[in-house]
């Protein structure tokens, strides 16, 4: 049995929950840098990557979720949580937690009504996951060992690098645990190593 | 293969603003002073409620300049305000590209007996709502996204209080429902029967609902959090007060930490003065926004 945090300062925290318990493991809401300790594996919600970004800094997450990374535990990063990962954004000088060697672009789909779902082929995880996206971002290149695990339209939307995952779409949003189930994976794997 | 304007993709827009503020700004200035104090979204309009009180007379969509300026100026999502049942007003906000839709009371409406087939549209729709019933016919007409009503413009929390309670013992009282009591309760609400099915299964709303009308200091949205709202809608609360930037940066900080006390003590202090407020008992007919539709 894994535990999983879940950043919970904005965004579709309260799905991501309900996915974890649905996959049979227990999630904590993370409200507070020092609730960090207790979880081996994290999630970075959709919502809106500026909010999340101003209320990390606020909180002093930020320097606490990057050693949380480097100590090896997993983390997903989904639609914002997938910027907050990025080593580079287009258009800024800037990055958030820099965790994952790769580019990305935000908004890259367009606003809310070019929105939409799609079937989609996901590397390992399934053939035809639900993945709607929304106001999403996409991937413009992957760095160093950055693995692609699904496209869309010749744009990347999902990647993995060691032990952090990020998709540009929201699993959270759908019933749809199979991505869920394949980081849960990830964290018990980290586990058994860890020992 | 792809799908655009499903009830999964708008709703789910609605889903990634909880925990969060949106704010009404009337110009690109304000609306960055809005995202950088934190802001989930922006609402883009001419005249925050307080100053469509006091101007009185018919009160429309934005100009079209205002709501493109802001557009361009944040890269949150921007909402924007059409007049209930103006079917065109809301064509030309979603022409425009704005990102959702208020349909709603602050403004004049066009229509006093229909609202706007919401589901009709690819972007998606918030509209108020007082109490079950009503909240379940906007869901019905397609709106994506709720709000309580309140008074909008007042500075006093008292109607989105009253609205956001309501709302939550009804849910209560629709849980303990047997079926065949729920049509009768469908008949006498006016809500979908469909709807209250899923609010019995569920225990609560099939979609986000935000407080709105009348917060002005962070504890009136750490307030309505507690009653149970997914974030909160600020409207003459920020810029009508004396320190926008303040305000703001509380106001979301509060609502995230809702249930911290002591943060919200030390964020209330020397805040400056909050916007002036109104008793809204001593509103009278059309000066009671929130009748305006049903």
């Amino acid at each position: 049995m894994a535990t999983i945090g879940v950043l919970g300062l904005q965004g579709a925290f309260r799905e991501h929950i309900q996915s974890i318990e649905a996959c049979g493991h227990d999630a904590v809401l993370i409200k507070k840098v020092e609730q960090l300790e207790a979880v081996d594996g994290l999630v970075l919600p959709g919502g809106e990557s500026t909010t999340m970004r101003r209320l990390i800094d606020r909180y002093e997450f930020f320097d606490a979720l990057i050693q949380f990374g480097q100590t090896g535990k997993p983390i997903f990063g989904t639609c914002a949580g997938l910027i907050l990962l990025a080593s580079q954004i287009e258009n800024d000088d800037d990055n958030h937690l820099g965790l994952m060697d790769m580019t990305v672009a935000r908004n890259a789909f367009g606003r809310q009504k070019q929105s939409f779902e799609t079937p989609l082929e996901i590397k390992g995880v399934a053939d035809d996951f639900e993945a709607v996206f929304i106001r999403a971002p996409y991937i413009l290149d992957v760095h160093q060992d950055t693995e692609v695990l699904a496209t869309y339209d010749d744009k990347i939307v999902a990647a993995k690098q060691g032990h952090y995952l990020a998709t540009a779409f929201h699993p959270e949003l759908t019933d749809d645990y199979r991505l869920m189930a394949y980081f849960i994976d990830m964290v018990e794997q980290s586990k058994l190593a860890s020992v | 293969m792809s799908n655009v304007g499903t009830d999964r993709v708008k709703r789910g827009m609605a889903e990634m603003q909880k925990g969060g503020v949106i704010m009404d700004v009337v110009n690109a200035e304000q609306a960055k002073i809005a995202e950088e104090a934190g802001a989930v979204a922006v609402m883009a309009l001419e005249r925050v409620p307080s100053d469509i009180r006091a101007a009185g007379g018919v009160a429309r969509m934005a100009d079209p300049t205002v709501t493109e300026e802001v557009l361009n100026a944040v890269s949150i999502p921007v909402m924007a305000k059409a007049r209930i049942g103006h079917i065109v007003e809301a064509r030309v906000l979603e022409a425009m590209g704005a990102d959702y839709i208020d349909e709603s009371e602050v403004l004049t409406p066009a229509d006093d007996i229909y609202h706007i087939d919401k589901n009709d549209y690819t972007v998606p729709f918030v509209c108020g709502c007082r109490n079950l019933g009503e909240a379940l016919r906007r869901i019905g007409e397609g709106a994506s996204m709720l709000r309580t009503k309140g008074e909008p413009g007042t500075g006093n929390i008292v109607e989105a209080v009253r609205h956001m309670r309501e709302v939550q013992t009804q849910i209560r009282y629709v849980q303990n429902m047997a079926k065949d009591e729920l049509m009768v309760y469908a008949k006498e609400t006016g809500a979908p029967y469909e709807l209250l099915l899923q609010v019995q299964e569920e225990g609560r709303l099939p979609v986000v609902n935000f407080a709105a009308g009348g917060i002005a200091t962070p504890s009136d949205a750490a307030l309505m959090m507690e009653l149970g709202a997914d974030g909160v809608f600020v409207g003459s609360g920020i810029f009508k007060s004396k320190n926008p930037e303040k305000f703001a940066r509380s106001i979301v900080e509060a609502t995230t930490h809702y249930q911290d006390y002591e943060l919200i003590a030390k964020l209330s202090k020397d805040l400056g003065t909050a916007m002036p407020g109104l008793e809204t008992s001593t509103l009278e007919g059309n000066d009671r926004m929130q009748d305006r539709s049903e």
